[in-house]
Order: C-alpha cells, then structure tokens, then sequence
C-alpha cells in the first residue's frame, strides 16, 4: 500500500508539472525565411515566457511558398502562415476556408510587417558588367531565376522585371511583353524553388546574374564569401510583401489563437522588427529602417496594386495558364 | 505450370485461401485501387473540352514525348548494363564483390532529391565528371556528320521525339566546337533516370542467373554452339522473361521520377520539362483537376504499356513450357 502511494505522488508530481503549460504552435514558411524565424521565434519564447510564464515551442515548416499553401489546405495543422505573397494565402482562405477572405485586413501594413525585393546578384567584379534589367536581355548574358509557375520569389522577380519595361516603355504592354520574352529567352535553367536557383547559379558556376530576394542575395555572400559575388541593385524593382496570418480555425482547435496572434503581433515589435533588419528583411518601423540604412540599397520600388491591380489580377493575367508566361515559350 | 495450378485446385496444404484473398484485395485497395479511382474521378469533374486543353497542350504535349522518350531510353540503357553487371556479380569471383553488390541497391535507399542534386553537380559544366564532357572537341567532320545526322533525323516523324533535344545538346561555341552539356539538358536527365532505374534489372535477373547451372552452356559448346550462339540460343531465352520485368519496372519507375529530374534538368517548358513537373506547376496553381488529367493520361499509357510487356512476357513463357 505503501509504494502504491509513493507511486500515486510520483504520477502526481509528474502531472503537476506539465501543469506548467507548454504551448506548441507551427508557423508554416516559405524558403528564404529559415533563418529570420530562427531568429525571430528565440525572441518570442523569451518574451512569451516574461510575459505569461508559458513556454511556447515553435516548429518551423520550410517550402515553396504554393506548396506550403498547398500542405495547409489538405490538412497540414498550420497555426500561423507567413508565405511568399498574399495570393497563396488567399487560396487557403478560399479553398479550405479556414480563416476569413479579408485576412489581410488584420494587421498593420496589409498583414506584412516587413518587405523585401528582388536584386540581382552577379559574380564577383561584375565581369559582363550588369548595371540594370536592360543588361538582361543582352544577347550573351545568361540569367538564372526559378520557374514564376511554382516559386514565389520567381513571381515577384518577373513582376519586377515587367515593372521596369512598363515604366521604360511609357506603360506599352506589347512592349513590356517583348522585353519579358527577351529576359526568358536568357534564362537556361528554370528551378521550382529560390533555394535551387541558389544552388544551380552558385555551385554548378550556371550563369551570369541571379534574380533573388534581396536577403537571399545577401544570405549568399554571408555564406560564401563576398570575394565570390557582390550584389547589384537595379533603379527600379518590386516591393515585395510576404504577408502573415493566423490560420483561426486551426489555432481555435489547439486553443492557441491568442498565442498565435501574439506571435505575429511581436513581428511588428521593435525587437521582431530589428530581427527582420539583421535577417535582410525591410523593416516596416522607420526608426529601425533607418538604424539598418546600411543594409538596404536605395531604389525605386513599385507595389504589385499601384502597378498590376493586386495578386489577382496579377495572377491571372501572368502566371495562369496561357497567360503572358506561357506565352513566352509559344512560337 | 499448368499442371501444378489443377493440382493445387483439388489439395492446398496450408488452408487460408480465402482470408488471404481478402486481405490481398483490401490492401490492393486502400493503397492503390483507392487512390487511383479518386484521381480518375477528380479528373472526371472537367468537361471534355477542358480535359483535352490541359492534356493537348503543346507543353503537355512535349512533356509527354520527353518523358517517355528518355525514360524508355533510360531503361534499355539499364537492361543492357543490369544484364551484365549481374552476369559479372554471379559468374565471377572477385574482391569486393560483397560491396559492389550493396552498391547496387543504393539508388533505392538514396534520396532523390540528394541524387538530382548530386548528378546535377558532377555532370554540371564545371563538375568533375561535366567539366570532360565539356571540353569535348571532336574533328570538324564530325560537326558535320552530326548536321547531317540530325537533318537526316528531323525528317524521320516517329524520331521527332528526340529531335528537338539533340538540337538542345548541341551548343556552338564561338570557336564552333561541339561541346556537350549533360547537366540542364535531356542527357541529365536520362542520367538522372538511368541512375534511380538501375538495381532493377540486376534484382531481377541475377536469382535466375543464379539458377542456371553452367553445365548447359558447356553442354551448348559440345554440341557445336559457338559463344555468340550460345548466348543468343540458349542464356538469352532463359533470362528473357526476367529482363522484361526488370526492364518493365524500370521504365515504369523512371515515368514517374520527379525528385532527382528536377534539380539536374533545366525544366525550360517545351524543352526540359518533364510531365511530373508539369502535374506540380499545375498544383502549386490550385489547378487540382488539371493536374489529375494529366496523371490520368500517364496512368493510362504506362497501364498499357505495362499489360503489353506482360501480355509479350506471359505468351513467351507458355511458350517455353509447352
């Protein structure tokens, strides 16, 4: 009877202790954001402990930006999603409704507490000197970028790149076309995602300038060195808004939602905003912004609403099919 | 054969016959029938009119050409080489013949992606084995001879498969060597497949190999056969049935590899673009439908071809038993 008892205090014991709640939340990701949530979810446990003694465990889940969308609507148990571009979100919210269609209203800035853009990153002394997207489509230069129909960091480059013709071309669409059609025709690899482009522009030497998220870009000197490649920034490019949003229904089943919408609301933080900056990522705070000056080049940058009236209609006039990409590769 | 199904009608020694059918249909069913049906009847959601403009496509189209086209080439490739590396790993005895062996199964437990991304760099135009296929200079005549070749095979419309990718292999250097790029191209990714296809025909033909007594190619050489009659007449028959299945199996393999192909192909639509990337460009879109009808057009050829080298596999060896 005895050690039943001691038994029955140990069980006990062991109970009260998970008393001591530890939350778990998965934060579903596009590629490039690995190291920002690494970053970014140290400070959250940290701050979420002072501020409620719980502990929250954050699991990461990395991928294409439509793939993560994808896993999300067939079932993936995501608490929050911070993907490439708000169109994937939108189709979560449309296909599996599982957080409303005006989502992006939410929070601050559209959803996006930080931006970023598309650079270039060409290797080191610039040798076929690649100044600006005209030099693109100079016939013996050889650009790498993935495939706009399954990355979205591709979609954004190309959306730039069309952007600049516009702009160039005082707005004439057949003219914005040619020049698209005279960038791709120098592209010899297409990858599915930014990481693979990464590898096929840095390790098998393909290629003479890379379209990459500018924290990519940097991220590859950082990892192999600036006497490789050095960083050249166009005068025009895309203002690009990775978007965040707390999946409700899924956070509502795991009774997570308020440490959800924590989690996201501290990204707009002037500590989650300085863990952007350090990661590459525009801030969205003009403090912060200015105290990184030195990070981000200056440019021109245009929003995918003021230049192509949203991801919609971006979408389904570029990247659908028969769209101005495919049209590309027709004779 | 025959003879021994009638008996087994009468007497079975081990009972069970109908548990075990049962359980082999209900696997059969949540793992294939199941899966496969839903992907029929996701496609069966699209007009005619829309299925026919997501499989007709001129991409489709040519994705279609390019993965039958190399897989198939993949797999003779496979069938030749799997034949002889099982004949070396069990007619003769050598040192490190256990690894080699090991090595053989390799591409199965390898990841693909790992694979794709390692091809990709070996066979890349800086890569070890990439960079000496790049300094490929041969004599003039031979540019020559390969214009020629290549005309001569655009006029060929069963060849029009491979047509367009020779043209794609072929880069003209200022200096107007031929130099050959593997990685990027079509040769990467019949690399690619030809990699993951190969354990296949060693797995299937080495046991029967194994079986094959030596006595009767001695046999065949005292009764008159020369080595290539002797091969031809009396080990090839034998190893018929088993090589068709290895090859069957890796050709079917090889159609629906999508990990490796995507790191070493340049997957330019029209060009390099293989038709499980297609499926998944189709995904990423949310085009579920699209993307079923083209895994339905593949299920259905493959399903075809397949029953073919069955139907070819099955009429060969009723013939040898009677």
């Amino acid at each position: 009877m005895k050690t039943f008892l001691k038994i029955f205090a140990i069980v006990l014991a062991l109970a009260s202790c998970t008393q001591a709640r530890e939350i778990k939340l998965l934060n579903v990701s596009y590629d490039p954001t690995r190291e920002l949530y690494l970053d970014y979810n140290a400070a959250f446990t940290k701050y979420w402990k002072a501020k409620t003694g719980d502990d929250v465990k954050i699991d990461q889940s990395h991928g294409g930006s439509g793939k993560q969308a994808q896993s999300v609507i067939q079932g993936l148990e995501a608490d929050v999603v911070t993907l490439a571009l708000a169109y994937d979100i939108d189709a979560i919210a449309q296909q599996s409704k599982l957080l409303p269609a005006d989502w992006q209203k939410r929070l601050p800035n559209d959803s996006t507490p930080y931006t970023s853009t598309i650079v270039f990153l060409v290797r080191k002394g610039n040798p076929k000197n690649i100044k600006d997207w005209d030099d693109l489509i100079k016939p013996n230069i050889k650009v790498v970028v993935p495939n706009p129909k399954t990355s979205g960091g591709a979609r954004w480059a190309y959306l730039a790149a069309y952007a600049y013709a516009l702009e160039k071309n005082s707005r004439d669409d057949a003219k914005a076309k040619e020049f698209i059609k005279a960038l791709y025709k120098n592209v010899p690899v297409l990858d599915s995602g930014a990481r693979g482009s990464t590898i096929t522009f840095v390790d098998h030497g393909i290629g003479d300038v890379l379209l990459a998220w500018e924290n990519e870009a940097h991220l590859a000197l950082k990892e192999y060195g600036a006497d490789k490649f050095e960083i050249v920034t166009p005068s025009l490019s895309i203002l690009a808004e990775p978007p965040v949003a707390v999946v409700d229904k899924n956070a509502k089943r795991h009774g997570t939602t308020e440490v959800a919408q924590a989690y996201l609301q501290y990204l707009y933080s002037d500590e989650g905003q300085e863990i952007a900056a350090r990661n590459f990522y525009r801030p969205r705070n003009e403090a912060v912004a200015k105290k990184y000056a030195d990070n981000f080049a200056q440019l021109k940058l245009v929003t995918i609403d003021q230049e192509f009236g949203g991801w919609k209609k971006a979408q389904e006039t570029h990247f659908a099919d028969g769209g101005t990409f495919d049209q590309i590769y027709q004779q | 054969m025959a003879t021994s199904q009638l008996a087994a009608k009468k007497f079975r020694v081990l009972p069970g016959f109908r548990l075990t059918l049962g359980f082999t249909l209900l696997y059969l069913s949540l793992i294939v029938l199941i899966p496969l049906a839903a992907t029929f009847w996701k496609t069966s959601t699209l007009t005619w009119g829309k299925f026919v403009h997501s499989v007709a496509s001129p991409a489709a189209i040519s994705a279609f050409k390019l993965s039958f086209g190399v897989s198939f080439l993949a797999a003779i490739v496979n069938l030749v080489f799997g034949l002889l590396v099982a004949w070396v790993l069990v007619r003769y005895k050598f040192f490190g013949k256990r690894i080699v062996d090991a090595l053989v199964d390799l591409p199965f437990a390898l990841p693909t992606a790992v694979a794709g991304i390692t091809l990709a760099t070996l066979y890349a135009e800086n890569g070890w084995i990439g960079k000496w296929f790049a300094s490929w200079n041969p004599r003039q005549s031979l540019i020559y001879h390969s214009h020629h070749f290549t005309n001569e095979l655009s006029k060929i419309s069963w060849l029009s498969i491979f047509h367009a990718p020779w043209h794609w292999l072929i880069v003209h250097t200022p200096n107007s060597s031929l130099h050959l790029q593997i990685s990027y191209t079509w040769l990467g990714i019949f690399v690619a497949l030809t990699f993951i296809g190969l354990p296949f025909v060693v797995r299937t033909v080495q046991p029967i190999l194994e079986d094959m007594d030596v006595e009767i190619e001695e046999a065949a050489a005292t009764l008159g056969a020369n080595r290539l009659k002797t091969f031809r007449r009396v080990i090839l028959p034998m190893l018929f049935s088993p090589l068709l299945t290895g090859f069957a199996l890796a050709f079917a393999r090889a159609l629906g590899e999508y990990g490796s192909v995507v790191f070493i192909s340049s997957n330019i639509p029209l060009k390099t673009q293989i038709v499980p990337l297609l499926i998944m460009s189709k995904l990423d879109q949310f085009d579920y439908s699209g993307a079923t009808a083209l895994a339905v057009v593949m299920l259905v050829i493959s399903f075809l071809l397949l029953l073919g080298i069955n139907l070819l596999q099955w009429r060969t060896t009723r013939h040898h038993t009677i």
